[in-house]
């Protein structure tokens, strides 16, 4: 059929079957990928376009129902000369763009809601723009954007010296706010062949493959084990657990079994019973309980016990302490794996150059995986090379491996482009998730309310393979005694392989789940003490008047009486910034071309908490050069050096350091090439680079001094830990205290977060705007842990049966800035990514228990779970 | 019409359910169709065209006994899909959760039917047959919904519970319309929807409504008991015993609400 019909104000025309998704003809035919897709069922918004002016998921649309009307998409807002419109202006100066893959769509809704309200009040915009999820942002800086948006906002474009601590806007903001920002699935070459993975409908189960030449035969290719050169990957180089393909037994429901590889029509009409494997399902083991059973079946055969690594910290005694404490507090704390719910799903794709493979993905750590890849395909690592897309979210997710050692065996066997995109069934079922915690806790106190003794135990479910559970295992121990100086220490963290998903890395690393155990320890021994939790938590001073006028108007409130009933629940927290006690460098480079291009070579990849502007402001202010004179090569492997992985909130504090001496490098060559003092003036026009020091200025031509490249390398100073855990095992740590002020619904067991004050010290905000944007962004999901996040598998496998936080559910946030500077950070600098959700749900669920007298022992707090405690505690079923 | 098909209106359950996968079926898009789409009001009520969506009703003209309808057409999904979505698709698509269905029931209801050689009426309450089963032949179209006049001044309300403020799939819902005569109330219809396979009325609550004057106290004449056509289960959104109280809570916040 041929569909006519008005594009962004011009004729377009389309043929094809009118069943065809609006969402895929732009993509794939009309060339129009600023219209995203992340779920396909009108889950998440991020399609969002304008059908004859009003707002609709170009996913849910059939192009057929399009013939003569008009649609509208993000590339239709700016002026055809490319001048922004005032929307996508505010929401570049306002940080509403973190990762931008809800941008476009986010745009759209809220000019949907402009053009019939020129200033719309926040309620209107909450309901314009509560179709479109974003997991970065928190939603606050967005609607301030729209809020703002009939307002012409000035351009920040600091002067040389002045970079660090202004509120610039993105360097890489104006791609994100137009939909030109390419991500994994945007470019995609069109004569790239297409992989759909067969996957394990079983959480543990034996197989055998039927004969596959039918399907080899409609197909290009159909990869199975035997195609994997070796067929392990994982995050630690001893432990490569995890195969690209089952061979012969499957760990979890959603592991991949085979690729189907051929044009993209033809592998998705495979029907899944035309793929022959005949499954032998075992009783899978689910949860700690079955994993430690003493007959407990192995869910990795050279597992004992089913133990991944277990480890402690101790000091003092704490045993015989806890017997002289005037207070002793105990718990147990349960966790639910909890999903990334990145907006944009795994993506990319891969082409053989010679006799070099070349991997065009959405990750958040190109070195590791091109090192992974080359393990995978017994290549040298110099034959890998990954060029990172944009990234559309990634929170720990994008850490594993995922399409890419599939498209790039494609690839390398069929010598043509093959992509892999993921559905969101998919992206959930078969990637990484938050661990699963059960964590008993036990702190005691003297009579003042000085901590003497802790004993924390933190078991987690680490699901089929390992990846990043070492890591969750480790850290934990070292932060389980939370942000106080407690004498007498000990804690375990001990990981247990089940036939869960893959739980890795998440934001927080384990420590967010230890914060909802001693952050509670902290309220009770408050209560028993009769003492205020604000003073025993020595939380940080900027929260003390929130607190009194928070307990005011709560007391106020709940003095009417009434069914719904409001509490203050405060939040510690402290990070150790980069890995633990493992060496992590970062390199950066800053190049001077013979041209006068001014160039960060940025490692470092930017998955939308803003390195790729951190970075600049932090270099430029070291060089002496103002940050918009700098254009930008990000994370390709072959063009920038390894600037470590974007995890453990480092960027800022690692790659930053690296960014100052790369900085600051260049800037002593070229004082040394003009003879100048350190205090001299750089100014760059076109070649001439004018060095002005004191009453002198000299003029250096660079057409004519080749290439200045600056240098600079950190590795944070670390020790490793001894058998009682005890070392350096970071190089600064990050603080935080977060006031959460609720109302409980006590009839219905619902919690409205109506305010959260949150209060950070990291060290220098080298963006303040991008600092608020990680801590608002970290509360959401904070938010969404506490109250409604639970990944069950094989039942919340899509964005409507697994919540997250919408428009309407994140509180006003008013962010506190503490700067108290970190010497061995850039400018004083130090992370924020993890910091911002630490703190939020221990807080959530203080205020709950403050509220209700229930203290929350298993999250989320879903609404049932919650009346059913109020309910217990009453004695009665009112 | 002969081959078996799919019918497609406004696509809002209908992708959702091909996720990553080939459509390949025979589909009958009934978009265009201008006569199913719009409100008229007619001698015995009102005709509401099968495709008319959530924002069309949001945006038309009509008396306080549609509040409930509209209230419950702000509640589906999001913008994006009260644009598209259609009564009748929420309807057809006989999900327990549909947000749409337990006002409709409050307001009776009918709908109507066509095939290439006859028209019928279904009352709604007969026509969703259980979980996304309908009353619909393979050669019928659902061309309209009726709602009749109601026999006094009517109000109607709708209360929705789910774990978060928007695009969320209800854990309970309920819906009234009252009609009303001298200060009492004449005749009550209530329903709750996603407590049950099929959104059930509650007629031992409704006649335990008849007669009682329109006042704060309304709420006082719900009897647990009443809500015994109610079978929650279990599910990832909550559990059955939860259910059962918040229907009970949400339908006495409701009547209280018609308190003038």
């Amino acid at each position: 059929m041929k569909v006519a019909f008005t594009l962004n104000g011009a004729a377009a025309a389309w043929t094809g079957p009118p069943v065809t998704r609006l969402a895929a003809a732009l993509r794939n035919d009309l060339g129009l990928t600023g219209t995203k897709i992340g779920c396909d069922a009108g889950d998440c918004g991020a399609c969002t376009v304008l059908l004859d002016g009003r707002q609709v998921c170009a996913c849910l649309v059939a192009i057929g129902q399009v013939e003569g009307r008009s649609v509208e998409t993000v590339e239709g807002l700016a002026g055809a000369d490319g001048t922004l419109a005032l929307l996508q202006k505010s929401f570049l100066a306002r940080g509403a763009a973190q990762c931008g893959i809800c941008t476009p769509g986010m745009l759209m809704a809220a000019e949907e809601l402009l053009r019939r309200v020129s200033r719309p009040d926040r309620r209107a915009i909450e309901d314009a723009l509560g179709g479109v999820l974003c997991r970065c942002t928190g939603y606050t800086k967005i609607v301030d954007a729209v809020l703002s948006a009939s307002v012409q906002m000035p351009t920040v474009t600091p002067e040389a010296g002045a970079a660090v601590g202004a509120r610039m806007a993105r360097v890489d903001g104006q791609a994100k706010v137009t939909g030109r920002d390419i991500f994994g699935a945007d470019g995609i070459p069109p004569d790239a062949l297409w992989i759909r993975v067969v996957r394990s409908p079983y959480d543990r189960s034996r197989f055998a493959l039927g004969d596959l030449a039918p399907l080899r035969r409609r197909l290009a290719a159909v990869l199975t084990a035997s195609d994997v050169p070796f067929n392990g990957f994982g995050i630690y180089p001893e432990i490569k657990d995890q195969p690209v393909l089952a061979d012969g037994i499957v760990r979890y429901r959603g592991e991949a079994v085979l690729a189907l590889v051929g044009t993209r029509a033809y592998v998705l009409a495979v029907r899944d019973d035309e793929v022959p494997i005949v499954w032998t399902a075992e009783p899978p083991v689910i949860g700690i309980d079955a994993a430690t059973a003493a007959d407990a079946p192995l869910v990795q055969a050279d597992r004992p016990k089913n133990l991944l690594l277990d480890g402690g910290v101790r000091h003092g005694d704490a045993a015989a302490a806890f017997t002289g404490c005037a207070a002793v507090a105990e718990g147990v704390f349960e966790t639910a794996f909890v999903e990334h719910a990145y907006i944009e799903p795994e993506a990319g794709w891969a082409e053989r150059v010679g006799d070099r493979i070349e991997i065009h993905v959405t990750t958040q750590t190109p070195y590791m995986d091109r090192d992974e890849i080359a393990n995978v395909m017994r290549l040298k690592p110099e034959s890998v090379r990954i060029v990172p897309t944009a990234c559309g979210g990634g929170f720990g997710g994008k850490l594993d491996l995922s399409i890419q050692p599939l498209v790039a065996i494609a690839a390398w066997l069929l010598k043509r482009p093959v992509a892999c995109v993921y559905t969101r069934p998919e992206s959930m079922a078969a990637t990484t998730k938050r661990h699963p915690a059960r964590i008993s806790a036990k702190f005691g106190c003297d009579a003042q309310g000085k901590l003497v003794a802790c004993d924390v135990s933190a078991t987690f479910d680490t699901g089929a393979y390992a990846s990043w559970g070492p890591t969750v295992a480790n850290r934990v121990p070292v932060h389980a005694m939370g942000p106080y100086a407690v004498p007498h220490v000990q804690t375990w963290g001990e990981a247990f392989f089940t036939n869960g998903p893959p739980a890795g890395a998440f934001r927080g690393f384990g420590v967010p789940q230890a914060a909802i155990a001693h952050e509670a320890m902290m309220d009770e021994l408050a209560d028993k003490l009769g003492i205020d939790s604000a003073g025993l938590a020595q939380c940080l001073d900027a929260l003390r008047p929130g607190w009194q006028r928070a307990h005011a108007e709560a007391a106020a409130f709940n003095a009417k009486g009434g069914v719904k009933r409001r509490g203050v629940g405060i939040g510690c927290m402290w990070y150790g910034i980069g890995n633990t006690s493992m060496s992590n460098p970062s390199r950066i480079r800053v190049g001077l071309s013979p041209a006068g291009t001014l160039t960060l070579y940025n490692g470092a990849v930017d998955i939308g908490q803003g390195s790729n502007t951190i970075l600049t402001q932090i270099a430029a202010d070291a060089l002496g050069l103002p940050a918009a004179q700098f254009t930008l090569v990000a994370g390709d492997t072959d063009l920038t050096a390894d600037a470590g992985k974007t995890s453990a909130s480092r960027q800022t504090f690692v790659s930053g350091k690296a960014a100052e001496k790369a900085g600051l490098d260049l800037r002593q060559q070229i004082l040394r090439l003009a003879n100048a003092g350190p205090g001299a003036v750089l100014s760059l026009r076109d070649t001439r680079l004018s060095v002005r020091d004191g009453a002198e200025v000299r003029v250096l031509d660079l057409s004519t001094a080749g290439t200045l490249i600056g240098e600079g390398t950190f590795d944070p100073p670390t020790t490793p830990l001894d058998a009682d855990g005890q070392g350096i095992p970071y190089a600064t740590y990050a603080f935080a205290a977060q006031m959460a002020e609720v109302e409980v619904d006590t009839e219905l067991g619902t919690v409205k977060v109506l305010r959260i004050v949150a209060a950070h010290d990291v060290g220098k905000a080298i963006n303040p705007t991008l600092v608020e944007g990680q801590i608002e962004g970290g509360i959401a999901q904070g938010l969404g842990l506490a109250l409604m996040e639970e990944f069950l598998p094989g039942r919340t496998e899509n964005l409507h049966d697994y919540l997250i936080p919408t428009v309407g559910d994140v509180p006003e946030i008013e962010c506190i800035l503490i700067e108290d500077r970190e010497p061995l950070g850039p400018s004083g600098a130090k992370g924020v990514g993890e910091p911002g959700l630490v703190p939020t749900a221990p807080a959530i669920l203080g205020a709950v228990h403050h509220a209700t007298g229930v203290r929350a022992h298993r999250v989320p707090l879903l609404p049932h779970r919650l009346r059913g405690a109020i309910v217990s505690l009453r004695g009665t079923r009112a | 019409m002969a081959r078996p098909h799919t019918v497609l209106a406004g696509g809002t359950d209908f992708y959702p359910a091909r996720v990553g996968r080939a459509i390949e079926e025979d589909v009958l898009d009934i978009g265009a169709i201008g006569v199913l789409r719009g409100i008229s009001s007619v001698s015995e009520g009102w005709r509401l065209g099968a495709t008319t969506t959530w924002s069309e009703l949001l945006e038309a003209d009509l008396p306080p006994l549609f509040d409930g309808l509209k209230q419950a057409a702000r509640e589906v999904g999001g913008r994006q899909i009260q644009n598209a979505g259609t009564l009748a698709g929420n309807v057809c698509n006989a999900s327990p959760a549909a947000d749409g269905v337990p006002c409709l029931l409050a307001l009776e209801a009918e709908v109507e039917l066509a095939s290439r050689t006859a028209t019928r009426r279904v009352p709604l309450g007969r026509f969703i047959t259980g979980v996304r089963r309908t009353a619909r032949a393979p050669d019928e179209l659902v061309v309209a919904i009726h709602i009749p006049k109601p026999g006094h001044e009517a109000r109607s309300a709708f209360l929705k519970l789910g774990a978060r403020r928007y695009l969320v799939i209800s854990i309970a819902m309920v819906a009234a319309t009252l009609e009303i005569a001298n200060g009492r109330v004449a005749n009550a219809r209530i329903a709750v929807g996603a407590c049950s396979a099929v959104a059930q009325r509650l007629p031992a609550l409704e006649s335990a409504l008849a007669g009682a004057p329109l006042d704060g106290r309304l709420a006082d004449r719900i009897d647990p008991t009443h809500l015994a056509p109610l079978t929650p289960i279990d599910d990832v959104r909550g559990s059955a015993d939860y259910r059962a109280d918040s229907a009970l809570v949400l339908l006495r916040r409701l009547l209280a609400g018609f308190a003038p």
